[in-house]
Order: structure tokens, then C-alpha cells, then sequence
């Protein structure tokens, strides 16, 4: 009899658990937006391998013209979310541009960006660059081999143009470390200012990445950071060299992130985690097998509803090399990584990178003390409605524990990973603005096109 | 169509067809009954019948192969035809040519101009394509249709909903939005272009109040439209369920606005040059307005307003291609504008697919439009 009692009991329990976990998602059909970039993947193959369909999801994927608009569809809700760059759910909570709500549970990758400059460009720069022993340009190349290039377009009288996807990407953060670590000054951001050109010697401005190339070869630019195929793409039109990845400015970064409205987020929030669920098993399925999946997801990518590059350009960067400069092929196992070194998790250390980067530029004005910097952070990224999809996955067995870092109260350790090795705690935001060579400090703000206070 | 059995039977000779309208780049030499080898009366009011039908849908130029084949005069004939089909055979095989040859010579860094050879090739593709996705679609609703079986087995009380297809669009689906968006914009168009076009027409008053709004409204670009009706049709449109999406309500209003005012014009004209004895009668016989309105005013500018509405529709597809590519309404626009983003080897070629598509499709609407407007003026026009 108390055999029979516990069973029931256990039964009970066990049912309990699984009514918990199994109940459906509150909205089934979504429609999800993305740009063009091979680092949509995990929405293509959790699409294309039924991960959606599992978590009883119905999902349409939609790519979008450009940042602005997906940022803009997703706030009327005409998506229900979609794939953003890391800054922008960050600078809509801080109001650079749109101010709205938007949150993430899930960074969808690291690294995957380059910049790339025009071949006439390349070819004033290329006499800098140390060579290997094989004779080529030997890498990470410091932004500093853009001097003679710089001085050449000074005297001639014409302005140096590169262009970055977005006011607050990731690219452009990359591209302005990888200037200012090299000593060439990306320009400031003020109130007065939105285009970011104040006191520059290389006027940044935005391009959708699609375009890139395009614009590049019109000669519109002369260079510019983005995602990939848009860098090798340049190498098979002929139109530039891509030459520094941003693993080597910042050796894995995260990217891109998987953001909705906080609305959405309190509204339906099984759809949320089974979302989150679902990107997590695509980012298993990429970086399984050490990237013997690899191959597929490009076939996949290169089909026209998704990027639509040739696959050939897609496998290029997605298969473990890069290529820069024409037939100048090199290992580059890294730099896609949709799911290992904990990539999915929002660590609210990386948030806290971006929004010192405002800052360090001038597009958060005025100097935040270190809580502002945490507040912020915790209001956009969401690692507990991760922890909560890992923790789901582990007990249906289609992940295992060892791969998450569930532990974690959200900071990673501290680093020095950078192409300048200035070390960069997450936890102390306002020293690291300190070390940074180039950029606003303390209580410094720009006031008449100068950089004034202390 | 009824109308095609209704001109039978008013007009049984094949020169009482020859609508000013319809055919007046080529009109049909007339034959006398009596020349014409007629073994079979029954036959020749079949041809006749034929020969109604096809200028009346627009096929026209296939009407002197009809008579030959009765047994007509041929030589007039030939050069009837000759006219009518091989000049323009002649000149679409030089166009193809000088395409082809001209294609092999502009590089762009998506690689050759494509050629008609791969024109035609993508278009096959993309027909492939789009049976591929039926397949898909089909496999899609399987298993939904299974999971909701299991979940029905689970527990009977849950409430199952079967979901659309959620994969891309095909590009026949594409085209098949694109006509649904330029269709609902063109209905909402005729709907208030006609009324106001009535008023313009019957009131000077009303005229000059409306003449100055027109004018400064009909010169504006879609593209100066569309960010205007984005924000309002997203402050205005709220609801949790929405009927239609939001891209497609941007479309079509965009399309409404810009081929409102060529109908809005004609109408105007069309009612203003009514003949002033008929409304003179009308005045004698003491008809009352509404059936001054029904009976004189709409038939006599029908002709006008079927004018209007035909340069609208033409206008508002040439703008639905614009207002997609911007609002990412999912039609042909929008497959334009991805292609361009794709920036594959196959890009260029399945654009010049589309720029194909548009230029036929565009063309047959301008068909169906005449064709309705043969229907119902024939005989209507005094």
C-alpha cells in the first residue's frame, strides 16, 4: 500500500514537472526578421532543421533592408523579434536613437566581422606591412599601416571615408578600437553631432552590409567593417582586401544577439524560452562535430531566402579559413563560433563593453558611475530565461550540462584578449574607460567640437 | 464572360465589331459576307463568334489567321498579319540579339550581364523552386497535422489550431501578392476617385475647389508617400489580431494615392463633356437626379472613366514594385530588392526575371483593363 501511495506520489510529481515544462508556447506563429549575414545561421537552421517546429513554434523568417528597420519593425511589433546587433538592444534602453525597450536571452554568436579596405588603399598601405616568412603581409596589420594612405589623401585634399553598418554595431566599435589602438582617431559622437565625425582624421558613416561592396566599388568609401560574406565577397569582385578580422581585435567577441520587446518578453514568456531553446540547439548543431556541419549551414545560407551569396563565398569564412587578399587562404578555425566558449550566454559583462564604447565616443555624453553601467546591463540582458532553456534542454537530454555555464553570476573574467592588450574587467567599467588610449574619460564631454574637461 | 454571348447576339457581323477603342491602331479591312467562301453558314457564324471574342480580349492580331482560314482574300490578309504579328516577331528576335550580344560585353563585379540563354534558365529555376516549396508546404502541414493528432490523443480537450505554411515565399507567390497589393490599392483608388471625379464633373463649384489639390498631388513620387503612410498606418492600425499585415496595408495605400488622380481627372472630363441636349431632355422630361445620375451622367462618361481607370492601374503597378521594395511588402519588389542584396552570381539574371514579369504582367493588366472596357461600353457609347 505505501509502495503504491509513493509511486502515486512520484507519478504526481513527475506529471507536475512535466505540465511545467511542457506547457505550449502562449503565441505559435511568429515572424522573425534578420540581415543578410552568414550569423543569422542559428534562425536558418533552427528554421530549416525543425527546431522550431519541435518547441511547437511556427516561424516565418523574413530578411530585413537594414538595421533601422528591423530595429523599428520589431519595436511596432510587426516582428515579433529578430536578429540585432549587440548595441542595439542596449542603445535603445540608453535612448541613441529610438528609445524602447528590447531585451535579449541569447547572444547568437562571436566574432565573424573584418575590415576591409579598397585596393587602392591596400596598395598605399601594403609597403608598411611586416612580411612572414613566406612573404606575406604578416597579421593582426595595425591600423597605423593606413598613415601613408591618410597622408595621401590629405595632401590631395579629399576626405578618408570608411562606413560601418550602424551608429551603435558592434563593427563600428571594432573598426573605431581598431583606429584609435593604431593612433588614427575614429571621431566623437555629441549631442551636436550624430554622424560621429567631430575631430576625425577617418569620417565613419553607415552603409546596410549588403551594399557594402557595391558602395565600395563606386568608390563612395574607402573601406569599411562589416559581417561576413560582405568581406569576401570583396575579394571575389575584386574590389578590396579585407585586412584585419575582429577576432584579432578583440579574440571572441560576442556579436550578434537575439533581441524582442520587453512587452513581448512579460506577455508571452514560454514563447520567449522555447525561442531561446530552439537558437540553443541550432548553435549546438553549427559548432558539433568541430564544424563538420559547417558545410551544410553554408549550402543553406547561400539559398535565396537566407543570404544568398554564392556558396562559395559563404564557405569561405564559414568553414573554418579566411581569405585575404586574393589567394592569401589562412586557418581561421575561430572565426565563426555559433555555440562554444559559452557564446549563447548574455553575460552582462559584454553589455557593459558595449556601453563603455558609448561612452568612450562620446554617445552616452556624460560620465555614468559603475552602477549606471550594471543597471543598464541588467535590464537588457536576460541570463536567467537562458539558464532557464539550458536547464530545459539538459533535463530532454538534447544538451549537456558541461556545456553551459550555468554557474555564472554574469561577468566573465576579466581579459586582456585585445589587439592593444589593455586588460578589460566587466566589472570595473570606469577604470577600463581610464586605461583606453584614445576617447573621452572621467568627466570629459565634447563642447564645440572639442574635447573639454577632465 | 457573359458579355462575349451577349455581342453575339447584337452583332453577328464581324464589322460590327470594330470598336473605336479597342482596335483603332489596326482596323480590320472589312470583307463583304458575299466574297467570303461560305460552305457552311454555320462554320462562318462560329468564326465570326471567334473572331468577336479575340479582338474583344485583345488577341486581335490573330483575326486576319482566322479569316484566311475561312478562306478570305489572303493577300489583304498577309499584310494584315504581317502587321499585326511578324513586325513584332521580327523585332523581339532583333531585340533578343542585339541583348545577347551586347550582354557579353559589360562585366560587373557580380560577373556577366546575364543573356536571354540565362534569363531563361533562372526562370526556369525559379519555377523549379516554387515546386519545391509546394513540396515543402506539403510536408509542413504533415506534420502539424501529426503533432496535433498526438497532442489531440494526449489530451482531447486541447485545442489545436492548424497553422499556415511558414516557409519563403515562392516567387509565384510573390507575384500573386504583388497583383492582390496593386489590386486592393486600385480598388480603394476607384472607389473614391470616381465619386470625387463625378463631383468635379457636375459642379464647377467642387471643381475649382478640388482642381488645386489635384494638381499638386498627382507629380508626388511613391517614395515621398511611403515613410507618411508607414507612421500613420502604424499609429492608427493597432490591433492584437490583424486582418492584414502592415506591409500590405503601406502597399496598397501607396498605391492608392498615386493612382488615384488620373481616374479622379478623367471622370471629371468625362462627366463634364456629357451632351447638354441630354440633359436638357432630362430636364423637360423632369428626371429625377438620381436618374439623371444612372441613366445619362455614368453611361455617357464611362467611357472616360474606364480611360481613368486603366492609366491608374498602370500607374499603381509601376509604383507597387517601389512601395514593396521600401515597405518589404512580400511581392515582387521585395524579391528585386533581395536579389540586389544577395549580390549571388544568379542575382542579376533572376532580376531580369522580375523586370520581365513586371513589364508582361503590367501588359496584361492594361489587356484586362481594355477588355472590361470593351464589355461595358460596347453599345452603351450612343
Amino acid at each position: 500500500m505505501r509502495q503504491r501511495i509513493c509511486a502515486a506520489i512520484i507519478c504526481g510529481l513527475l506529471a507536475s514537472i512535466a505540465n511545467a515544462a511542457g506547457k505550449g508556447p502562449e503565441k505559435e506563429q511568429l515572424k522573425l526578421g534578420f540581415i543578410k549575414l552568414t550569423d543569422m545561421a542559428p534562425l536558418a537552421i533552427a528554421y530549416e532543421k525543425g527546431f522550431f517546429e519541435d518547441e511547437g513554434l511556427y516561424v516565418t523568417l523574413e530578411p530585413q533592408a537594414n538595421w533601422k528597420v528591423i530595429l523599428d519593425r520589431v519595436i511596432t511589433g510587426e516582428l515579433d523579434g529578430a536578429h540585432m546587433l549587440a548595441g542595439q538592444p542596449l542603445g535603445a534602453s540608453v535612448g541613441i536613437g529610438t528609445k524602447a525597450d528590447i531585451v535579449t536571452a541569447f547572444s547568437m554568436d562571436l566574432n565573424g566581422n573584418a575590415i576591409t579596405v579598397s585596393n587602392e588603399v591596400w596598395e598605399l598601405m601594403k609597403g608598411g606591412i611586416a612580411k612572414d616568412a613566406q612573404g606575406k603581409p604578416s597579421h593582426p596589420i595595425p591600423a597605423s599601416a593606413l598613415k601613408p594612405a591618410l597622408e595621401k589623401f590629405k595632401n590631395a585634399g579629399k576626405p578618408f571615408k570608411m562606413a560601418m553598418v550602424f551608429p551603435v554595431s558592434t563593427h563600428n566599435y571594432e573598426l573605431r578600437y581598431w583606429l584609435a589602438a593604431g593612433g588614427i582617431s575614429p571621431g566623437f559622437y555629441s549631442p551636436n553631432d550624430v554622424t560621429g565625425q567631430t575631430r576625425a582624421d577617418i569620417l565613419i558613416s553607415v552603409t546596410p552590409p549588403p551594399q557594402m561592396p557595391a558602395t565600395l566599388e563606386a568608390g563612395t568609401i574607402n573601406g569599411y567593417s562589416v559581417g561576413e560574406p560582405w568581406n569576401q565577397q570583396a575579394i571575389f569582385k575584386g574590389v578590396g582586401v579585407p585586412v584585419i578580422t575582429d577576432y584579432e581585435i578583440w579574440k571572441n567577441n560576442p556579436e550578434k544577439v537575439f533581441g524582442v520587446t520587453k512587452a513581448f518578453a512579460d506577455k508571452y514568456p514560454r514563447t520567449h524560452v522555447a525561442l531561446v531553446k530552439a537558437l540553443t540547439r541550432a548553435a549546438i548543431w553549427l559548432d558539433d562535430k568541430n564544424g563538420a556541419n559547417r558545410k551544410e549551414a553554408a549550402q543553406i545560407l547561400s539559398r535565396p531566402e537566407y543570404v544568398g551569396a554564392d556558396y562559395r563565398v559563404i564557405a569561405n569564412s564559414m568553414t573554418g579559413t579566411f581569405e585575404y587578399g586574393r589567394g592569401d587562404k589562412r586557418a581561421l578555425p575561430d572565426f565563426n563560433v555559433f555555440f562554444k566558449y559559452h557564446a549563447n550566454y548574455p553575460y552582462y559583462s559584454d553589455a557593459v563593453w558595449y556601453l563603455t564604447q558609448m561612452r568612450r565616443w562620446g554617445q552616452i555624453p556624460e560620465s555614468k558611475p559603475d552602477n549606471w553601467y550594471f543597471e543598464t546591463a541588467k535590464k537588457v540582458y536576460r541570463p536567467e530565461l537562458f539558464a532557464e532553456a539550458a536547464k530545459e534542454l539538459i533535463a530532454e537530454k538534447k544538451a549537456s550540462a558541461a556545456d553551459f555555464d550555468l554557474a555564472s553570476d554574469g561577468f566573465r573574467a576579466p581579459t586582456k584578449d585585445f589587439i592593444d592588450g589593455v586588460e578589460y574587467d566587466g566589472r570595473k567599467p570606469n577604470a577600463y574607460i581610464e586605461k583606453l588610449a584614445l576617447g573621452l574619460k572621467g568627466q570629459q564631454k565634447i563642447e564645440g567640437g572639442n574635447v573639454v574637461g577632465k | 464572360m457573359s458579355s462575349a454571348s451577349n455581342a453575339k447576339t447584337q452583332a453577328p457581323a464581324l464589322t460590327a465589331v470594330t470598336n473605336p477603342a479597342a482596335e483603332s491602331a489596326t482596323p480590320p479591312k472589312p470583307v463583304p459576307r458575299a466574297e467570303a467562301k461560305a460552305w457552311f453558314p454555320r462554320v462562318n457564324a462560329g468564326i465570326d463568334a471567334v473572331i468577336r471574342v479575340l479582338s474583344l480580349i485583345g488577341l486581335g492580331f490573330l483575326k486576319p489567321l482566322v479569316a484566311m482560314f475561312r478562306g478570305e482574300d489572303p493577300r489583304i490578309h498577309m499584310r494584315q498579319l504581317w502587321l499585326d504579328l511578324g513586325a513584332p516577331i521580327l523585332a523581339v528576335a532583333a531585340f533578343l540579339f542585339v541583348w545577347s550580344q551586347v550582354s557579353q560585353g559589360i562585366q560587373t563585379s557580380l560577373g556577366q550581364i546575364p543573356g536571354p540563354t540565362a534569363v531563361w534558365e533562372q526562370s526556369k529555376a525559379l519555377w523549379a523552386d516554387h515546386l519545391v516549396q509546394r513540396e515543402k508546404a506539403a510536408a509542413f502541414y504533415e506534420r502539424q497535422e501529426q503533432r496535433n493528432a498526438e497532442k489531440l490523443a494526449e489530451d482531447p480537450a486541447a485545442e489545436v489550431t492548424l497553422r499556415k505554411y511558414t516557409g519563403k515565399p515562392s516567387y509565384i507567390d510573390q507575384i500573386f501578392t504583388s497583383l492582390k497589393t496593386v489590386f486592393a490599392g486600385f480598388l480603394l483608388a476607384t472607389i473614391i476617385a470616381v465619386p470625387l471625379g463625378i463631383l468635379c464633373g457636375a459642379s464647377k463649384t467642387f471643381n475649382s475647389m478640388f482642381n488645386p489639390l489635384i494638381q499638386v498631388f498627382k507629380p508626388v513620387s511613391p517614395l515621398a508617400w511611403l515613410p507618411i503612410v508607414t507612421m500613420v498606418v502604424s499609429a492608427v492600425y493597432v490591433t492584437a489580431d490583424p486582418m492584414f499585415e502592415k506591409s500590405f496595408i503601406n502597399s496598397a495605400i501607396t498605391v492608392t494615392l498615386c493612382s488615384l488622380w488620373t481616374t479622379v481627372i478623367n471622370t471629371a472630363v468625362g462627366v463634364a463633356s456629357i451632351d447638354k441636349d441630354l440633359l436638357n431632355v432630362a430636364k423637360v422630361l423632369q428626371l429625377k437626379k438620381s436618374t439623371q445620375l444612372t441613366k445619362l451622367v455614368l453611361p455617357s462618361a464611362l467611357p472616360y472613366i474606364f480611360t481613368g481607370m486603366r492609366l491608374s492601374l498602370g500607374v499603381g503597378w509601376m509604383v507597387l514594385i517601389a512601395a514593396e521594395m521600401l515597405a518589404q511588402n512580400p511581392g515582387l519588389g521585395k524579391f528585386v530588392w533581395d536579389e540586389f542584396q544577395n549580390g549571388s552570381s544568379e542575382s542579376l539574371s533572376r532580376i531580369m526575371v522580375a523586370v520581365f514579369t513586371i513589364g508582361i504582367i503590367g501588359f496584361l493588366l492594361d489587356r484586362v483593363m481594355l477588355t472590361l472596357q470593351n464589355t461595358f461600353t460596347y453599345g452603351n457609347t450612343r
